[in-house]
């Protein structure tokens, strides 16, 4: 037992660079026995010290159990003496049956009756604070040499903000060893951050210093704390130190928000980029005012959920009075997963279907009656919604992200989401494909051809009726794969296209009708704007008091900056058709639209 | 062009008008009093007025100026919101919490009122708002659109927009307006209690004269020079505007006017439906009300109020009847009736004549030789 207590540090560190759990052939469980029977408290928390590191599933459930009276040591009437665990405790003596640790079964005497506890026979293994701290650093400590390097990570903060100077040997062995740059960087900052309890003040100084220059987003409330305290101790060097440090950790928090504001930014961007394509061509390039888009959209969504439940275990759906079944392919794992490259072909096509038949059924009689194509659709929106109703459920449907969607990336503090990333690429990816479509096929001339002058275009042999359907068709198409992007980020439900429609249109008005380019632009000026007044409207309320009347009024309603912000994209749209009454980039031409 | 009614066909309106008045306005009071209807149907009919209330203000713009606003849900609830302000405060400490402040502002901290809601203790105050608010947020945001000549689609795009905003503004907790739940169980108006059998019936009452007042406003509006321009304007803004008229000043007066009269309404539905909350400002409320114009004709006076009854008449009963269905209904209706009956449900009869000709020349023994008018195969009406 003396070698272990010699050298209990250099036993840690050997565990910590296995970081593994196979540790030679002491399991945690075996480890605790001996503890257990260990004659004093010194001898105790050594072999105790020894598990740091060894993360066995066993050692959390024993220690705790330890530090619930729940151990005890059983003497036989020969003399030897077997850790045991008795749920209850004490307490229980009457009811409980005696576990041994080692073996995991009932204790047994000589003669193979099953051991009450009593008061003489069981001795409880008792636990002081050095124990406990002990106990509790081994816990700590547990998950350092995990293979996961998420789980090092979460350890690696946990025992940075616990702050416990006898913890700095075991995080600076890691450091030396620590290959995952993330984790890396974790453990800088969690060993200055122990450092700055450390009684030498130069350590403090460098480790304030280390702070500053790994611009620790989190140690900011340590920085102001020990800033406080060497203010009142007047250590100008520390002072000095820390309000540099608290400066630099505020710029790069500051270049964090800002580039995370950005990034939401661009990719609320591209949501209503995605979301208002499709009507910049219903809209913009055909002038049909569809108020069921946002139902388009939730075809696309909903055609999403049908493709994962055809992928899965298939769906029963009621319809009028009717049920249909659909069998499912019953898919597990990376086939499964792979449902979202079908499905989204299958909203296209979906919501183009659907588009056609509203095309050829009603808005075929409204081209010349714009107002009235937008009542006529809003009927068509009405009785969509319904149907979604109907079939669906009134509630929202469960669409699963597949594992290639969900997660994110932290680069420098700064959080991607992949499915927003994704969205991102997807948005690019669709805009070059409608231009494409647009300005470089057959079908993409007519359509131009077409939306300039109807009548001309038919006085060339176009058959723009023809023309019309299949540009609709595109149009909702692309509604529809809005609706399966949309399933990825936000729920789906029968409401679901509701929420985007009045957006929609405010970006293909912005932009300028029957143009892709305005369209583009104004989508990431509208998501960049509104995410930026969503991130500093906070900052900038107190600011409003100067308002007569208004002041207290607006600075209240600034706390709720989605609401508001969003209150001043509107204002700015507004303000901003002053200027360009046409959008960003307006249909140049001498004729009155009259 | 929507055709004029000439002075013989107005004098048939009136008089069929004034019978409807008396009977809605005199009769039915009476008979209400003395328990042959009911005090629901009274109630009811009350809400439908002020729904035909509202649905005059949108074909006061989309009929008569060519402006289809999506924004009048905004200006009725709005209404509806300063005049439930009233109500609030003459709830008194008679709330949950028996504070003399309204019981939402005690659920979110506050012991005392806020500034602003102290001068709607006081009616007159609670009416000039419920004609000011409206008036100074519609006289903003159509200085702005009609300076920039924002017109058809754009405005409908810019109304609802402006709608949605006020909307998701007002179901916030912060702007101290009830959030979700907006304004409700209320006591007293003008010391009467407001849910008894006689208030409801003067509410009524009200609603009734108000319709009868607004109805013969615009009336007298479209056959004043005033009307010819606005009507005008609906037809070609340009050629208005070359001729020297500041169409952006007549529409803005209308606009504002129209705003009012939306206010009106809702500040005379409030107390007979007993609640308001923001769910009444979404911009499919808006949209609605343009529909009870489209199916019962825009451009006429009458048209609308027909629509909003005839609309809400089948609604109450078929969101009864068919609970799963009544959508399809509706919506199938406003598809059936946009695309085949662009006049409404008043231009039915013009629409008939023809057939009921065809009829009657069926029958050779009553040979009085009708000879159907030579437009009457009703051209769609041509709007901008």
């Amino acid at each position: 037992m003396k070698i272990i207590h010699t050298h209990r540090w250099l036993v840690i560190y050997a565990l910590l660079l296995w970081g593994g759990n196979s540790v030679g052939a002491a399991t945690s469980r075996e480890v605790i026995a001996e503890a257990m029977l260990a004659s004093n408290d010194r001898e105790k928390i050594a072999i105790i010290d020894t598990l740091a590191g060894l993360g066995d599933a066993d050692l959390a459930a024993l220690l705790a159990a330890w530090k619930r009276d729940e151990l005890f040591v059983f003497s036989d009437t020969n003399g030897s003496k077997t850790p045991v665990l008795i749920p209850g405790g004490q307490d229980a003596f009457d009811t409980a049956v005696p576990q041994t640790i080692l073996g995991q079964v009932i204790l047994v005497d000589g003669s193979g009756e099953v051991v009450v506890p009593t008061r003489d026979t069981m001795d409880r293994v008792r636990h002081n604070n050095r124990l406990r701290r002990a106990m509790k650093r081994v816990l700590d400590l547990m998950d350092l040499g995990s293979e996961a390097a998420g789980k090092r990570l979460q350890a690696v903060q946990t025992i940075g903000f616990s702050r416990d100077l006898d913890n700095l040997p075991v995080l600076e062995a890691r450091l030396a060893i620590e290959e995952n740059g993330q984790v890396h960087q974790a453990l800088r900052q969690a060993i200055a951050l122990v450092q700055l309890n450390h009684a030498e003040p130069v350590v403090r100084l460098a480790a304030v210093k280390e702070l500053g220059k790994i611009h620790s987003l989190s140690s900011t409330d340590a920085l102001t704390s020990i800033l406080a305290d060497a203010t009142k101790a007047g250590d100008q060097a520390l002072v000095a130190a820390a309000t540099s440090a608290l400066r630099e950790v505020e710029e790069h928090r500051s270049v964090v928000d800002f580039v995370g504001t950005i990034f939401r930014g661009l990719s609320l961007g591209s949501i209503l980029l995605v979301v208002a394509l499709g009507l910049a061509i219903t809209f913009g390039l055909m002038g049909v005012i569809n108020m069921a888009h946002g139902e388009m959209i939730a075809v696309g969504a909903y055609t999403t959920y049908l493709v994962q439940n055809i992928f899965g275990a298939g769906i029963v759906i009621p319809a009028f009075g009717l049920s249909i079944g659909i069998p499912g392919m019953n898919l597990e794992g990376w086939g499964y997963e792979l449902y979202f490259v079908a499905a989204v072909p299958a909203s296209f096509l979906m919501a183009a279907l659907v588009g056609i038949a509203l095309e050829r059924g009603i808005i075929q009689f409204l081209y010349r009656r714009p107002l009235e194509s937008l009542l006529a659709t809003w009927g068509v929106s009405l009785v969509l919604q319904q149907v979604f109703k109907l079939m669906f459920g009134a509630n929202n449907v469960q669409v699963s992200s597949p594992s290639y969607l969900s997660g994110n990336w932290t680069v420098a503090d700064i959080v991607f989401g992949w499915n927003r990333v994704f969205v991102i690429g997807f948005a690019i990816l669709i805009v070059f494909g409608v231009w494409l479509a647009l300005n470089k096929t057959s079908l993409g001339l007519l359509i131009r051809a077409v939306m300039q002058n109807r009548s001309m275009a038919g006085f060339m042999g176009v058959r723009t009726a023809r023309v019309n359907m299949l540009t609709f068709g595109l149009g909702s198409g692309l509604a529809g794969l809005a609706g399966a992007f949309l399933s990825q980020i936000g729920n789906v439900g029968p409401s679901l296209g509701q929420a985007y429609i009045v957006d929609s249109f405010m970006v293909v008005v912005v932009g300028g009708v029957g143009n892709i380019a305005g369209t583009v632009i104004s989508a990431f000026g509208i998501g960049g704007i509104d995410q930026v007044l969503q991130q500093y409207l906070p900052v900038w309320a107190p600011g409003l008091g100067w308002v007569p009347f208004f002041g207290g009024f607006l600075q209240n309603l600034a706390q709720d900056s989605s609401v508001f912000g969003k209150i001043l994209v509107l204002a700015f749209i507004i303000l901003f058709l002053q200027w360009r009454p046409a959008g960003i980039f307006a249909r140049k031409g001498r004729q009155l639209d009259e | 062009m929507i055709a004029q009614p000439d002075n013989s066909r107005l004098k048939t309106e009136l008089i069929i008008a004034g019978m409807i008045a008396f009977f809605m306005l005199v009769v039915m009071p009476i008979l209400n009093a003395q328990g042959i209807i009911s005090n629901f149907t009274i109630n009811l009919w009350g809400k439908y007025l002020s729904y035909a209330l509202l649905a005059i203000s949108v074909d006061l713009l989309w009929g008569y100026t060519g402006l289809l606003s999506l924004g009048q849900a905004l200006f009725f609830t709005l209404g509806g919101y300063m005049h439930g302000m009233y109500l609030m405060r003459m709830i008194g400490d008679l709330g949950q919490y028996q504070q003399p402040i309204p019981d939402f502002l005690v659920f979110l901290g506050w012991t005392e009122l806020p500034n602003f809601w102290k001068p709607f203790s006081s009616f007159p105050f609670a009416f000039g708002m419920v004609l000011l608010v409206p008036g100074i947020v519609a006289g903003i945001f159509g200085f702005f659109a009609f300076r920039s000549r924002i017109k058809g689609v754009y405005f409908s795009i810019l109304t609802q927009a402006l709608t949605y905003a006020a909307a998701i503004m007002f179901f916030r907790n912060n702007l101290l307006l009830g959030g979700n739940n907006g304004f409700t169980d209320f006591k007293f108006i003008l010391g009467f209690d407001i849910l008894s059998a006689t208030t409801q019936r003067w509410l009524y009452i009200a609603t009734g004269v108000t319709l009868l007042g607004v109805y013969a406003l615009c009336r007298w509006l479209s056959k004043t020079k005033f009307g010819l321009v606005q009507r005008a304007i609906r037809d070609g803004e340009n050629r208005v505007l070359f001729s020297g008229y500041a169409a952006a000043d007549y529409k803005l007066f209308v606009f504002v006017l129209s705003a009012m009269i939306a206010s009106v309404a809702g500040a005379l539905y409030v107390p007979q439906v007993g609640i308001i909350n923001p769910g009444e400002m979404v911009p499919a409320k808006s949209l609605e009300a343009v529909v009870w114009v489209a199916v019962g004709g825009r451009g006429t006076l009458v048209g609308p109020i027909i629509g909003a009854i005839f609309i809400n008449v089948l609604k109450s009963w078929a969101a009864r009847a068919f609970p799963d269905l009544w959508l399809f209904l509706l919506g199938g209706l406003f598809i059936l009736v946009v695309i085949f009956l662009p006049g409404g449900l008043v231009s039915l009869p013009e629409r008939l004549r023809p057939v009921w000709a065809k009829i009657r020349s069926w029958f050779p023994s009553r040979a009085v030789a009708v000879t159907a008018p030579a437009d009457s195969d009703s051209n769609p009406t041509k709007l901008n």
